[in-house]
């Protein structure tokens, strides 16, 4: 059973490890360069995908904190904290990546902008959740506490971006009716190839995460035997 | 009926013992009065006398007050086992959690109507102003629902007062932000529909961390 299980994830890895290699190449040799950014601008296709990335791992966060709260297994608990350690990596690369294109188009590595200020409140948010999970031993009330924090943290993080959007903004909107960033088709195809190749690459992660944090468990119990 | 008046007794409870110890309050007060006046030296604030600053100074001493009055009311409890009573006292833990909410919420009042004065006379300010008012109780509505449930879940922690301001501060950014602006507007002499969007976010805020808080009570209180 764990055997096909691994070879599934060893299939998955390798199909992960294609498609980033196929987003690089595309992005750096297919998409054309930004008549006014140059090639700064193919930052873009990772930033975006990072942070799609990193949002992703929040929401699946939460959902995992429901499924804890509801069923009390601790295979949710696992997945939950998984999620979230890969959401905060993926965040971090989207700030870092985002900082780098916004000294070349802004001429500044950060403004307060909602969507960036956002993103370091996130970064914050979710370290705290990992200093909760430390100070807590009982892992059952761990497991507990860590959910509650995860589903306040989905529940505020919209409502931080909306109050600080109320200011306002300068970070380029990519979803917006009409207007878009001017983006070819070759740009779009980049885009949205990166875009998956990223979600494999979380599937990917996650998978391993959630298998390590079970063997530790497995790890954890067979000590308390010894 | 019961559940309101297990609430309110919980609060007055709260509120007496606070009375007769006289913990909290004093104690509050002067650090935030401490927290205007690094603010006044860092920003440099009086010698502009923009009420934009002030108003989040002002804010940002509320803040931390209220970080150190939530960490003391439920470190109280668990001192002297008195959450234990508490729990197996034939009321709902939803009832415990308003009830420590209400008295924390009119502790920070009081210690809001405390600072203001010294405050007003500090930065040269009317706050006399009904805009002002509301949006110092949403604010502090918004700021203590969620504080008073994350400060019973990092008691329970190892890294206990340490914890809190951690697990708080991000959470509660948008009524920070909402009643930074709606004070400033208000202190600057603005009419009531400027300020409308930012008291509704913050009456929003309101209404969503309440009832996250009386859902997810009863997860975090346990024996």
């Amino acid at each position: 059973m764990l055997d096909r299980h691994n070879r599934l994830l060893a299939a998955l890895d390798l199909l992960t490890t294609l498609l980033m290699a196929g987003a690089a190449g595309v992005v750096f040799f297919f998409t054309p360069v930004e008549a006014t950014m140059g090639a700064v601008q193919k930052v873009f296709y990772f930033h975006v995908a990072a942070n799609w990335a990193g949002m992703l791992g929040f929401i699946v966060a939460a959902v995992c904190a429901g499924g804890y709260l509801r069923t009390g297994s601790s295979a949710w608990d696992i997945a939950e904290s998984a999620a979230v350690e890969i959401g905060l990596v993926f965040t971090a690369i989207g700030i870092v990546s985002g900082s780098i294109w916004a000294y070349s188009a802004w001429g500044t590595f950060w403004t307060w902008d909602p969507r960036l200020t956002t993103a370091a409140i996130m970064v914050l948010l979710y370290a705290a959740y990992f200093l909760l999970r430390q100070g807590i031993e009982n892992p059952e009330r761990r497991a507990r506490f860590a959910a509650v924090y995860a589903i306040i943290g989905i529940i505020s993080v919209p409502a931080t971006f909306l109050s600080i959007r109320m200011f306002r903004t300068i970070h380029p909107v990519l979803v917006a009716g009409e207007e878009t960033l001017g983006l070819t088709p070759a740009m779009q195809a980049a885009f949205f190839f990166s875009l998956a190749a990223f979600s494999f690459l979380f599937a990917s992660l996650f998978w391993h995460r959630i298998r390590l944090g079970r063997l530790a468990e497995a790890v954890e119990i067979q000590q308390s035997q010894v | 009926m019961t559940f309101i008046k297990d609430t309110l007794t919980i609060a007055a409870k709260d509120l007496s013992a606070e009375w007769r110890g006289r913990e909290m309050l004093p104690a509050g007060v002067i650090f935030a009065l401490l927290i205007i006046l690094v603010f006044s030296f860092a920003l440099e604030t009086q010698v502009a006398l923009r009420p934009d600053a002030a108003a989040g100074v002002f804010w940002a001493a509320l803040t931390f007050m209220g970080v150190l009055s939530f960490n003391r009311s439920l470190a109280a409890e668990r001192e002297a086992a008195g959450m234990d009573g508490l729990l197996l006292a034939p009321v709902s833990r939803t009832a415990i959690y308003l009830g420590k909410l209400l008295a924390s919420l009119a502790l920070l009042l009081v210690g809001a109507a405390v600072l203001l004065p010294i405050y007003a006379a500090l930065y040269n300010l009317n706050i006399f102003k009904p805009g002002f008012a509301l949006t110092l109780l949403l604010g502090l509505l918004g700021f203590t629902a969620p504080g008073t449930l994350l400060a019973a879940m990092s008691n329970q922690a190892r890294t206990r007062d340490l914890l809190l301001p951690l697990l708080l501060l991000p959470v509660t950014m948008p009524v920070l932000i909402g009643a930074v602006e709606a004070s400033r507007i208000f202190l600057a002499g603005g009419a009531w529909n400027e300020a409308a969007p930012w008291l509704t976010l913050l009456a929003c805020s309101d209404v969503i961390f309440m009832a996250a808080g009386l859902l997810i009570v009863d997860q975090v209180l346990e024996e």
